[in-house]
């Protein structure tokens, strides 16, 4: 166990030793027979789970499970944007908890996840979408979350080069929420590793889950590439996987996998300060420290585990680019990807007990899944020490769809590819 | 990605519309509420082989059973769906 405490002074120790002293950020655990927690899945959700089962409720004997290698997955596939400016009850105050989490993550967690409030702004183009930006932004600040309604003349201050007087989709302003912004991705995975290694958890790699022991209804372990590992209880946090790892449990999620793709561009010298989504197509975008705009749209609309997606969707994400921002015209993209999303059928993610009994399940997260990263392993290491849903996750429940208790904070009804 | 129409020859993804699972049954009308949650909401989800209903809308409109695979997005057939299965005229 690495108990080397990340500091300037370590920097400069190091710098002086030629970075010869650095160790790796976190063991190469080999499985133990048992464990009171075993975490299936070694996302950025199941990494938060077992650091927070450490650090706030004091369980130590606890594994995740990673069938490839830490920051493969979504938490690596991300667009990297954290934001809480959500309308629905369900949905707000679990946010809300997620930004302040980040808000003191890097202080948390030891760890340079370069967090940056920058903003996050979401334009709207008539009338209609103005009001309902106005209603959400109300509804944030309800719920103590910040929200500013910008006219157009302060969007086109802070982003004079949009295009704002677009024949069919003028920019009329924007709801901004200046404490949102970005996170750097993979840094959430390496640093929330290295922390909860430090505390006694054991990060596997290379260890699929093939089946899940159940004897009498009850969980009692889950069987692996690597040999089978007794469990006292099992949390699964394999989101794009989830059905699939459900299943061998027998059962049945409301869930389709669906594939998102997103894109990089060269770096180019800063000049988008802040988040910034289209109102009129689906595209968002953000420019990286490093100078590249990350941005992305649509999901491609079709059950996927391909982790790439097709042509279609990359030429409308492209046309939204364009339309909003007609200067990145000539930008080369650099890098393309895709990445599996959990799309639940109300659109809002599930922290909560399943049927077999110790067995519990956090998933369907949609596309949103890494901005909730914090909130989502508090909510549910809450959830496995205590055996109760967290204050903030109350609403994510796997039977809400029977009693018609859906949160679907667009409104699509029970179409995962239209979330 | 594209999709041979029994109808209109091998045509490019944009032309469809995609509507998800075909091998879910409508329940009857007195069916209990758990077989509509099941119909509603709650799918196989395979990672593998998947027959679903693509609506073939800038095309000849046509419902259309596709089987494909979900890992590697290689189609495997395609058919009209009145043929496949009661249900594709009231699921549209």
């Amino acid at each position: 166990m690495s108990s080397e405490r990340y500091s300037l002074f370590s920097l400069l120790r190091e710098s002086l030793r030629g970075h010869a002293g650095w160790k790796p950020a976190w063991r190469k655990a080999s499985p133990q027979a048992a464990y009171d927690i075993v975490i299936v899945g070694g996302g950025g959700h199941g990494l938060a789970t077992a650091y927070y089962l450490a650090r706030r409720y004091g369980i130590r004997r606890v594994a995740v499970l990673e069938k490839g290698w830490i920051g493969n997955g979504n938490i690596g596939r991300n667009t990297t944007i954290v934001r809480s400016n959500y309308l629905l009850p369900g949905n707000a105050p679990f946010y809300e908890c997620s930004m302040k989490l980040w808000e003191g993550l890097e202080q948390d967690i030891n760890y340079n996840a370069m967090v940056s409030q920058r903003g996050v702004l979401n334009l709207f183009h008539n009338d209609a979408q103005r009001n309902a930006y106005i209603r959400r932004g109300n509804a944030m600040r309800l719920h103590g979350i910040d929200a500013e309604l910008l006219d157009a003349s302060a969007v086109r201050a802070k982003l004079p080069f949009l295009n704002f007087d677009d024949a069919r989709f003028p920019i009329q302003g924007g709801l901004l929420q200046r404490r949102g912004g970005t996170v750097r991705h993979d840094a959430v995975a390496w640093g929330y590793a290295r922390a909860a290694d430090q505390l006694g958890v054991d990060i596997i790699e290379n260890c699929e889950v093939t089946g899940i022991t159940i004897v009498n209804g009850r969980v009692t372990g889950v069987q692996t590439s690597r040999g089978p590992i007794a469990a006292g209880k099992v949390g699964l946090a394999c989101a794009g996987n989830s059905s699939r790892v459900a299943a061998m449990a027998g059962l049945r999620l409301p869930i389709e996998s669906h594939v998102l793709q997103a894109f990089v561009t060269e770096g180019l010298k800063p000049f988008i300060d802040c988040v910034t989504t289209f109102g009129a197509g689906h595209f968002y975008i953000s420019q990286s420290d490093k100078g590249g705009l990350v941005f992305g749209g649509d999901i491609d609309g079709y059950n996927s585990y391909a982790q790439r997606g097709n042509m279609p969707v990359v030429e409308d994400v492209v046309e939204g680019g364009m339309a909003l921002m007609p200067r990145i015209g000539r930008v080369r993209l650099l890098r393309q990807w895709g990445g599996i999303m959990d799309m639940s059928m109300d659109g809002s993610p599930i922290i909560d007990r399943t049927p077999v009994e110790q067995l519990y399940l956090n998933a369907g997260w949609c596309y949103g899944g890494f901005k909730a990263t914090p909130a989502s392993g508090l909510c549910f290491a809450h959830l496995l020490a205590r055996d109760e849903p967290h204050e903030v996750a109350t609403a994510y429940r796997l039977d809400r769809f029977g009693r018609g208790a859906v949160i679907d904070e667009k409104g699509m009804g029970a179409q995962p590819n239209l979330h | 990605m594209r999709l041979n129409c029994p109808h209109c020859g091998e045509r490019s993804l944009e032309e469809f519309t995609y509507r998800g699972d075909a091998t879910v049954r409508r329940p009857a009308l007195d069916a209990p509420a758990e077989s509509w949650v099941d119909y509603v909401y709650l799918r196989e989800n395979p990672a593998g082989r998947h027959e679903e209903y693509w609506y073939h809308g800038a095309g000849c409109r046509a419902w259309l059973v596709v089987e494909r695979d979900t890992t590697t997005h290689m189609v495997h057939g395609v058919r009209p769906a009145g043929a496949a299965s009661e249900n594709a005229r009231s699921e549209s």
